[in-house]
């Protein structure tokens, strides 16, 4: 579905989703936000890759943490940014995402950092983009954020090495979940042992074994022997639908809690995408646990992203294509 | 134009199972005679058909015109006009249109200008309640003597209560109600069918259950009632398996099934294909050959456009933002020659899902070319190989997934009471 993502060289022109991409391009994105990374430790933080590129942030739902990340990952690489409001811009307004796009493109811009609530919302967009802009996904309803599972491949790599090897289990709302979807097929396509979803019957989608993960209604059972935790955080509006009986009762059965840490592997590492909502998905200690990886995830995340729109606008020609 | 000769061509006629090679008499707009003309008959005019098949029009159970309330997507001119163009001759519209067939004068309305048009027989289905919000019952009497041939809610009746009254009531009018099988609830938000495709693009899902449990509920109250019902738009296995039991046990259901739904499945959907954006959703492949085998064992008992015209930009966003619906009047007969092919169906058969069958579900006097009938009739080649464009497309609306599609047979004269409203040569 995602070869619209490759120019004809194979080479990444929007990065949309993760499903379909090679391996080599998954490391390669790895690799590549190594060597960016020493840019977020120097004092001067900036190199000018971008500059004189220009970077809008079009956000169509609410996000602070992503948004900044981005933000902060253009400016870092010396692009101008901007960061489209767009519940006071035009659309709320009623026009459509068409014409959006046709006077973005006017203004002569480079990429646009896409999140909408509907599905496919960044794939459209990128089917009808001037062929010199590029989009990158930042979560597209349920359907993927490819960088924040970049960012959990990258942090995984980080504490673990190799991926052959590791069990990973991803515990919570798998229904509306784009992080779980782009993660599911990271870790396939980076050739992981095993994936394994956890959550109770009403969070977890039908058909979903189909990505070759393992499915698991037990917490418990769900994370014998793994090596990595990745939580999901589960949304207030969830909460409030009949998915669920309670908050406490969600704890109690999917909350990630020392006791069930302690039934796990001594070096499985803990993760979630943020923000925690401590006491429904993670307890305080887990999160702030010897385990927990959630804030280098965090620091990871302007790497990859800083790595990720430095690709798709072919800043970084001394990386070689290695698939 | 009163008296008429078709010369030559292979007539086939699924109400009298009739396939041969004869000639066909017209005269005041009626069939007057199969084979020999009578003694003093002289036609004024006449058209060769050697090569092509003679046809009853067909007759299509669900054509949205747009008019009134969305004419940007289609009028009844251009919509009749494309009906024409694919043969058709007689077409059954929704009661869903803005205002709402639920006063005699939307329906004669829409009758005056289809007349006015003169293109297709336009037949109403009138509202089941008033507006469609399934509170109160319409006027279900006055309706039926303004044109309406049955009646319908489209939309979800969720009080059982009113559902049974306005069963009974319709029984009571002697009107055939038309079911679209919807849970209100089930997947509410949903725009593809619930299963792995859903689940891999993210897009919320709409569950069987919807069909099944709704086909469930009304198959209850039309034993209770006695209604003669028909179910609209069957999409899933278990709602075929369940209407061909039903009518097994006697009870007087019909189904019907969208061409479209009989050639794609939520595969196609995979690269957010808007123009897959349809309700019932695309389901399984085993979804789509139950339908097909229904078609020959039961359960399914003819076949629509289920004409739904957009303009070009309400399929132009993320896929669940776009509008639901598929321009299928265009390809309701290539697609039936397509499956007939596919299935290795005799033409009678094929022909009959949307001739003698649809008129027989609606109780009118079409879909035959007996004599003494109205000479709707439609005339086309079997051999004439041609690729589905928007420049060939006769309706306003293009959405199409077909587009780009090779089709084999099209539509070369189409005529309404004896009289020629469409001809591709001319």
């Amino acid at each position: 579905m995602n070869t619209i993502q490759l120019d004809h060289q194979g080479r990444l022109k929007h990065f949309l989703g993760i499903e379909g991409l090679p391996k080599a391009l998954l490391i390669e994105i790895l690799d590549t936000a190594t060597s960016l990374m020493s840019v977020t430790e120097q004092t001067v933080k900036k190199v000018p890759l971008l500059r004189g590129k220009t970077i809008v942030n079009l956000f169509f739902e609410p996000s602070t943490r992503t948004r900044t990340t981005f933000e902060l990952a253009a400016k870092r690489l010396s692009a101008d940014v901007l960061n489209f409001n767009i519940n006071t811009s035009s659309s709320s307004k009623g026009e459509t995402l068409i014409d959006m796009l046709r006077n973005l493109e006017a203004m002569h811009c480079d990429l646009f950092v896409v999140r909408h609530a509907a599905g496919g919302a960044a794939h459209f967009m990128a089917q009808h983009v001037a062929p010199h802009i590029s989009i990158i996904n930042a979560g597209d309803g349920r359907h993927e954020h490819p960088t924040q599972a970049m960012l959990d491949m990258y942090t995984i790599r980080q504490y673990k090495g190799d991926f052959s090897p590791l069990r990973v289990a991803i515990v919570g709302d798998i229904l509306h979940s784009r992080v779980a979807r782009s993660n599911i097929h990271a870790l396939m396509t980076l050739g992981v042992a095993e994936v394994r979803v956890i959550g109770p019957n009403t969070l977890i989608p039908k058909g979903i074994a189909t990505l070759g993960v393992k499915v698991f209604n037990r917490l418990k059972e769900g994370l014998r022997n793994v090596d990595v935790i990745l939580m999901l955080r589960l949304q207030r509006e969830r909460m409030q639908a009949a998915l669920i009986p309670s908050v406490h009762e969600y704890f109690q059965y999917y909350g990630l809690t020392e006791a069930i840490l302690e039934t796990t592997h001594s070096d499985a590492i803990v993760m979630h995408p943020g923000p925690i909502n401590r006491g429904v998905e993670i307890d305080s200690s887990v999160a702030n646990g010897e385990r927990s990886v959630i804030l280098q995830q965090v620091s990871n995340g302007i790497a990859i992203r800083m790595a990720v729109m430095a690709m798709t606008l072919k800043a970084i020609p001394e990386l070689k294509d290695t698939r | 134009m009163t008296t008429l000769s078709i010369i030559g061509g292979r007539v086939v006629d699924p109400a009298a199972h009739l396939d041969l090679i004869t000639d066909l008499h017209i005269a005041t707009g009626k069939i007057i005679a199969v084979g020999k003309p009578p003694s003093d008959f002289k036609a004024e005019r006449q058209i060769d058909a050697q090569q092509k098949i003679v046809c009853p029009g067909l007759v299509d159970l669900s054509v949205r015109l747009r008019e009134p309330g969305a004419e940007h997507k289609g009028t009844i001119i251009t919509e009749t006009r494309a009906a024409a163009s694919s043969g058709i001759t007689t077409v059954c519209c929704p009661p869903d249109t803005n205002p709402v067939i639920d006063i005699p004068a939307v329906a004669e309305l829409l009758q005056q200008r289809a007349a006015h048009s003169g293109m297709a027989k336009v037949l109403p289905l009138a509202a089941l309640t008033r507006g469609l919000a399934g509170e109160q019952l319409a006027e279900m009497g006055d309706l039926k003597e303004a044109g309406c041939v049955a009646v319908s809610n489209v939309l979800p009746i969720v009080n059982t209560e009113v559902l049974r009254y306005a069963l009974e009531y319709a029984a009571n009018c002697e009107l055939t109600v038309f079911i679209h099988p919807r849970e209100p609830w089930l997947g509410v938000h949903g725009c593809a069918h619930e299963g792995a495709v859903s689940t891999r693009l993210g897009l919320s899902g709409i569950p069987e259950t919807t069909e099944t449990i709704e086909v469930a509920r009304h198959l209850l109250l039309i034993e209770a009632t006695g209604v003669r019902a028909h179910f609209c738009r069957l999409s899933t296995a278990r709602a075929v398996e369940m209407v061909k039991h039903a009518q097994t046990q006697g009870l007087h259901v019909t189904a019907d099934v969208s061409a479209h739904h009989l050639f794609l499945t939520e595969m196609d959907i995979n690269n957010y294909n808007s123009q897959c954006h349809v309700y019932p959703p695309l389901r399984t492949q085993q979804d789509k050959a139950a339908l097909r085998t229904g078609l020959l064992q039961g359960g399914i008992d003819a076949i629509c456009s289920d004409h739904q015209p957009h303009e070009a930009d309400a399929k132009l966003s993320p896929f669940a933002m776009t509008a639901m619906g598929i321009s299928g009047l265009d390809t309701l007969l290539p697609l039936c020659l397509h499956l007939a092919e596919e299935m290795s169906m005799d033409l009678i058969t094929l022909l009959s899902y949307v001739t003698s069958k649809p008129a027989q579900i609606l109780g009118i006097d079409a879909g035959t070319l007996a004599v003494g009938q109205a000479a709707d009739i439609c005339i086309f080649d079997p051999n004439d190989s041609w690729q589905l464009a928007p420049e060939n497309m006769h309706s306003k609306g293009l959405n199409s997934p077909f587009l780009g599609w090779e089709f084999k047979g099209r539509v070369i004269y189409t005529l309404i009471n004896g009289k020629v409203v469409y001809t591709l040569c001319e």
